[in-house]
C-alpha cells in the first residue's frame, strides 16, 4: 500500500519532456502553476486541461501512472470540492441542511477549485517523472546559485535533497516491511480511536527513525571515503546548458499564461 | 614487488559509549604489495573492520604508522589524496549508493574530485563495463538486486581509478548468488586491472580466492600465509572461532578417522581427486 506513492520516481524516458533543460522546467512548471490560477471560466479550464494533456502526451509517460500521482492527496481534493459545493455564496440553493447550502455555483467552484489542485499535481508530477532527481536538483542548485552570496545554501540543498529523493523508496520498503514485522508480533494498526491508532503507529516509528539514523550514519562515512568534501571544487557529468528547445518551452508556456489572461480580463470568457 | 601499503605497530584505542578505553587495533604490521589480493578473517570485535578503515584515513591510528603509496594517513593534507587512492566498499549495499541513477551515482565520486565533465563519462562508462552493470547504468538502484547494488558501489569507486580497493564484508548482506557475483568481480578487477584487493569477510569460500589471508585476533594479526597454509591449520582456526572450508574440514575429520590424506586440501576438486586415488 506504501508503494503507491509515485512522487519523485523518476520514469526513464526520451521524450522531448525528458530532454528540456531542468532549469527550463522548473520555471515552466512554476510559472504553470501561475497560470493556473489565472484560469476562471471553465473554457479556461478546458485550455490547461488541453495543455496537460499534450505535455504527458509528449512526454510519452504511462497516462495511468501520472493520474495515479493525483491518489496520495485524493481526500484533500474531494474536501476540497465539498467544502465548496456546500459553503459557496449562491442562489440556486439545491439543498439546504442547517448552515450547510448545497448550491450550483458552490459545485462549480469546488470543481473548479479540485481542478487546480489536479492540475497542480499532474504538471509537478510530470516534472519529476521526466527529470531525473540528479538533475532536478542539478537544476534546483543552479536556480539558487545566484543567491549563494545573500547565504542560501544552494549546493547544501541540492545535495540534502538528492539523498532525501534516493532514500525515499528504501524507507518506504523499510517502512513497508516493520508494519509486517510488527502485525506478526500482534500489534493492531486498524482499530480503535484515531488517537489510539496514532499511538498504535509508535512501534513502526522508534524502528524507522532508528534505522534511518544508522543509514544515515553510514552513508555520511561511504561519501567521505569516496572525496565528498562539500561544493568547493566539484564537476558535474551533466553540464547545463540551455538549448533552442527550452525557450520555446519557456515561451509556450508564457503564451499560455498570456491567453489565459485574455480570456479572463479582454475577451470575459 | 613493491609495496603499497606499509603498516607499522598499529595501534587504535577508542572510547566506547559506557567511556571505557577499548584497544581495537594492538601492534599490528602489515605490508601490502601493488596487485596483491589479501583477505582479512576473523571473528567478530577481531580488528579487521578497524584496520580496513585506517587503510583510507576514515580512522586515524593511535600509534603506529600507516602509509599508503608513499603517503602517511595521519597527515591531513595527504587526505583526499589517499582516498583517490584507496576505495573503499561497505557491507550494506543500500547505504552507500547516494544517487537515484546508477549512472549518477558512479559519477558522484569523480565529481567530488573535479574531473572534468567529458572524463567522468569515459570514467563511469568503463567502470560500469568493468563491473558488468552497463545494461543498469539508467536504472534506479532500489530496484536492483543485493549483488547489483554491491557492484554498483564498487563501480562507484573504481570510477575514481584507485589503486587499491577495500572491501569491508561486502557479501555479508547477500545470498548466494549476489556473493559469487561480488567474489567473480573483485577477482577479474585484481587479475585483469591490477588493482590491489584487501578483502574483509568471514565466508572462508571467498577467503579461498586470496593470495595471502591475515587471520585476525584480538585486534593483532594472528597467523598470515597462503590460503594452503591457513587452512591446513584447522585446529587453529576453530580456536580463533572461525570455520573452515567444507573440504579442508572434511579432509581433517577424515584424517582423525584415520584415512591418508596428504596436507593441504582445501578445496572440494583436491579432496575428490585425493579420494579416488
Amino acid at each position: 500500500m506504501l508503494t503507491d506513492i509515485t512522487l519523485g520516481q523518476y520514469y526513464p524516458g526520451n521524450s522531448v519532456i525528458h530532454k528540456l533543460d531542468p532549469r527550463a522546467k522548473i520555471i515552466a512548471t512554476l510559472l504553470f502553476i501561475a497560470a493556473i490560477f489565472f484560469a476562471d471560466s471553465l473554457l479556461s479550464y478546458g485550455v490547461l486541461a488541453l495543455f496537460v494533456a499534450v505535455v504527458i502526451g509528449l512526454s510519452r509517460l504511462p497516462v495511468l501512472m501520472v493520474l495515479r500521482s493525483v491518489k496520495p492527496l485524493w481526500i484533500i481534493i474531494v474536501l476540497t470540492l465539498f467544502i465548496h459545493a456546500f459553503t459557496g455564496e449562491g442562489k440556486d440553493v439545491l439543498y439546504q441542511y442547517s448552515f450547510l447550502r448545497l448550491t450550483t455555483e458552490g459545485i462549480i467552484m469546488g470543481i473548479k477549485m479540485s481542478l487546480r489542485l489536479v492540475f497542480l499535481l499532474l504538471i509537478s508530477s510530470i516534472l519529476t517523472f521526466t527529470t531525473s532527481p540528479i538533475v532536478l536538483t542539478d537544476g534546483i542548485e543552479a536556480l539558487l546559485r545566484p543567491f549563494k552570496c545573500i547565504g542560501v545554501p544552494a549546493h547544501e540543498l541540492a545535495m540534502m535533497m538528492t539523498i532525501a529523493l534516493r532514500f525515499i523508496p528504501t524507507l518506504i520498503e523499510e517502512t513497508d516491511r516493520i508494519i509486517k514485522a510488527q502485525t506478526a508480533r500482534g500489534a493492531d494498526f486498524d482499530s480503535g480511536s484515531l488517537l489510539q491508532r496514532a499511538k498504535n503507529m509508535l512501534p513502526i516509528l522508534v524502528p524507522l527513525f532508528i534505522s534511518a539514523f544508522r543509514r544515515a550514519d553510514e552513508l555520511a562515512i561511504a561519501m567521505e571515503a569516496r572525496c565528498y568534501r562539500g561544493g568547493e571544487g566539484r564537476t558535474r557529468m551533466h553540464e547545463l546548458a540551455y538549448k533552442a528547445k527550452d525557450f520555446i518551452a519557456l515561451a509556450i508556456i508564457i503564451l499560455l499564461i498570456a491567453v489565459l489572461a485574455v480570456m479572463r480580463w479582454g475577451l470575459g470568457l | 614487488m613493491q609495496n603499497l601499503i606499509e603498516i607499522k605497530n598499529l595501534e587504535h584505542v577508542y572510547t566506547d559509549t559506557d567511556g571505557n578505553e577499548v584497544k581495537a587495533l594492538d601492534g599490528v604490521s602489515l605490508d601490502i604489495a601493488r596487485g596483491e589480493f589479501v583477505a582479512v578473517i576473523g571473528a567478530n570485535g577481531s580488528g579487521k573492520s578497524t584496520l580496513a578503515r585506517h587503510l583510507n584515513a576514515l580512522l586515524l591510528p593511535t600509534a603506529g604508522k600507516c602509509i599508503v603509496a608513499g603517503m602517511d594517513t595521519a597527515d591531513d593534507d595527504n587526505l583526499w589524496n589517499i582516498r583517490q587512492h584507496v576505495g573503499m566498499v561497505f557491507q550494506n549495499p543500500d547505504n552507500q549508493i547516494v544517487a537515484a541513477v546508477v549512472e549518477e551515482d558512479v559519477a558522484f565520486g569523480p565529481e567530488n574530485i573535479g574531473v572534468p565533465p567529458q572524463e567522468i563519462r569515459t570514467r563511469v562508462d568503463n567502470a560500469l563495463a568493468a563491473v558488468g552493470m552497463t545494461d543498469y547504468a539508467k536504472h534506479a538502484p532500489h530496484l536492483l538486486s543485493g549483488g547489483q547494488k554491491q557492484r554498483v558501489a564498487i563501480a562507484g569507486v573504481l570510477a575514481l581509478e584507485p589503486d587499491c580497493i577495500v572491501l569491508d564484508e561486502p557479501t555479508a548482506m547477500l545470498d548466494p548468488r549476489g556473493r559469487s557475483e561480488i567474489v567473480g568481480t573483485v577477482k577479474k578487477l585484481n587479475r585483469e586491472k591490477k588493482i590491489t584487493v584487501v578483502y574483509i569477510t568471514h565466508y572462508m569460500e571467498e577467503a579461498m580466492q586470496a593470495d595471502r589471508i591475515i587471520a585476525m585476533e584480538g585486534g593483532r594479526i594472528k597467523m598470515q600465509g597462503t590460503p594452503k597454509e591457513i587452512f591446513a591449520c584447522v585446529e587453529e582456526l576453530h580456536a580463533m572461532g572461525l570455520e573452515t572450508p567444507l573440504a579442508a574440514q572434511a579432509a581433517y575429520d577424515l584424517r582423525q578417522k584415520g584415512v591418508k590424506l596428504p596436507q593441504g586440501i582445501i578445496d572440494d576438486e583436491e579432496l575428490t581427486e585425493e579420494l579416488c586415488r
